[in-house]
């Protein structure tokens, strides 16, 4: 039992409205997705203490307080890419078994769709915001580097070299990704596709083509995590913490230490030696899906399969409903939504995973998930190990 | 009125003005620490290693090799729209730092990890040359 097992629990899990949100505003998303979370759990806003958020430049911790009506004892706007929310829900943890606050809500909102209609500045990481001294000078932008996908290309094109990957080993994640979605009637995109349509689709950055992608969209969501006294109270079964940990290397692809590498290494061990689990232990596995590379190099450094092995351990579909890994269940960034930063849906599926209430897609039994965020150019990671009764 | 989209230029300021001086003398300049003695990119005013202040800036070989590419289909940057398909590449210069830059000279489709490069520069502006690589020969 490492020092946060069975500290604290989330209790309250949801989405708000997804895909296209035409006039709704961040701050909205928000609101929609904290009061479905507050019916999932059986609270109201009074009941909450702790407030932490992120986002791409405004709509911070004071504005989202503030917007809510929030006005916390605790709070935390770490932001280091879509991996923020499980290291929220990590830092919410540690605060609850200190004894800082009883029940924190964790809550993200972003509209790039709806922000290109309205012509505002755009998350998702791209070039041009920040600070222009240090190192943004000498991130790749005098060169033509864009948004994320120039960095994760750069990855796989790495892994290619090192360890023979193939495009079609990455197009196997798309396809079992999508079989998932099928399944998922909150899902995106929810027709089928297979290896070749996923080869046949355009490049977008070698050696990454489009349905290596994930989705551009709207979306809100929110996790409420409250103690363990509280959590047992509640109408649906808690999901514990079991275990946590977070780690980050770098901001800009070009300083990743190795390009095969990511910060998962350090985070997941931190996690499994905390929850004092084994991988074998895992029945539903989440991990952020910005990309089909990020998977593969997730499931290596999560010590799923050995580094290098992530191409053959996703193929002939082992990761599709009905294989022997199941994976993203939601149908992922890749095919259920992706709102620039991903991170707060892996919990919000692994817990209904965990509560059972996840209809044709939910895994037979699941008790113990793990959800990892990957954040920035593979520059942040943070793991959560969860577990129901 | 839209502005027509330039390229985006360094912001060139003291912390890494030498690097760009040196770059318009057709010089790759990096930093070494005189305590520790180890090398870094991109410019500091301290050794990222050690956080000594006691660095210098010295000439690199100019040869390396490519860590990793990209062949960027639609553009990064709208600037960009007239260049694609164009490489984007994470060179490793024999000091063993590494540094953005664009492979030239060379096809896209024949540059591979790990291919030998030499630093070209090219003159942007009559104020700034950039660092580009080119197979070596």
């Amino acid at each position: 039992m490492g020092s946060l097992t069975r500290k604290a629990a989330i209790v309250g899990v949801a989405e708000s409205d997804i895909g296209s949100t035409p006039g709704k505003s961040p701050l909205e998303l928000m609101a929609q997705a904290t009061r479905r979370a507050l019916d999932d759990a059986g609270l109201t806003k009074d009941d909450i203490d702790g407030l932490c958020t992120a986002s791409f430049g405004s709509n911070g911790v004071l504005e989202v307080g503030e917007y809510l009506q929030i006005r916390p004892r605790f709070c935390d706007s770490t932001q280091f890419g879509g991996s923020s929310f499980e290291a929220h829900v990590g830092h919410a943890a540690a605060a609850i078994a200190a004894g800082l606050c009883e029940t924190v809500l964790v809550v993200m909102g972003t509209t790039n769709v709806a922000d290109r209609k309205l012509n505002m500045p755009r998350g998702g990481g791209g070039p041009g915001g920040g600070d222009p001294r240090g190192g943004s000078n000498f991130s790749g932008r005098l060169y033509g580097l864009g948004g994320p996908v120039n960095s994760y290309a750069m990855a796989a094109t790495r892994h290619m070299h090192q360890y023979g990957t193939t495009s079609k080993q990455l197009a196997e994640i798309a396809v079992a990704t999508r079989k998932w979605a099928t399944l998922n009637p909150k899902a995106l995109m929810r027709f089928p596709i297979t290896i070749e349509d996923v080869l046949n689709s355009p490049m977008i950055s070698y050696p990454l083509h489009l349905l290596d992608c994930c989705l551009v969209t709207d979306a809100g969501g929110a996790v409420i995590v409250t103690t363990p006294e509280r959590a047992m109270s509640l109408k649906k079964k808690p999901v514990w913490i079991l275990g946590y940990g977070e780690h980050f290397t770098h901001n800009s692809l070009m300083y990743m230490p190795d390009l095969t590498v990511t910060p998962a290494r350090v985070s997941g061990e931190a996690a499994f030696k905390m929850a004092g689990l084994t991988r074998k232990d895992i029945d539903v596995v989440e991990v952020y899906d910005s990309f089909t590379i990020t998977v593969l190099l997730e499931l290596e450094d999560l010590g799923f399969c050995k580094k290098g092995e992530g191409g053959a351990f996703v193929s002939k579909q082992r990761t599709a409903p009905g294989g022997a890994f199941p994976l993203n269940t939601s149908g992922g960034g890749l095919s259920y939504t992706h709102p620039g930063m991903y991170g707060i849906f892996l919990l919000i599926e692994a817990a209904r995973q965990l509560r059972g209430e996840c209809g044709e897609r939910q895994v037979k039994g699941a008790k113990i998930g793990l959800a990892n965020g990957c954040g920035g150019a593979l520059s942040s990671c943070a793991t959560v190990i969860m577990g129901s009764d | 009125m839209q502005q027509p989209m330039r390229k985006p230029l360094p912001f060139v300021y003291d912390e890494n003005r030498p690097f760009w001086d040196g770059a318009k003398k057709h010089q790759l300049l990096i930093q070494k620490c005189k305590d520790c003695g180890k090398f870094q990119f991109y410019p500091r005013s301290m050794c990222m290693h050690c956080l000594s202040e006691n660095i210098e800036w010295v000439k690199a070989s100019g040869k390396g090799k490519v860590y990793s590419f990209t062949i960027a289909h639609r553009p990064g940057n709208p600037a960009f729209a007239a260049d694609v398909p164009y490489n984007i590449a994470i060179i490793e210069l024999e000091e063993g730092v590494r540094m953005p830059s664009k492979v030239v000279d060379c096809k896209n489709e024949d540059i591979k990890c790990d291919m030998p490069v030499e630093v070209v520069f090219r003159d942007e502006t009559p104020e700034l040359a950039i660092p580009y690589f080119r197979p070596t020969k």
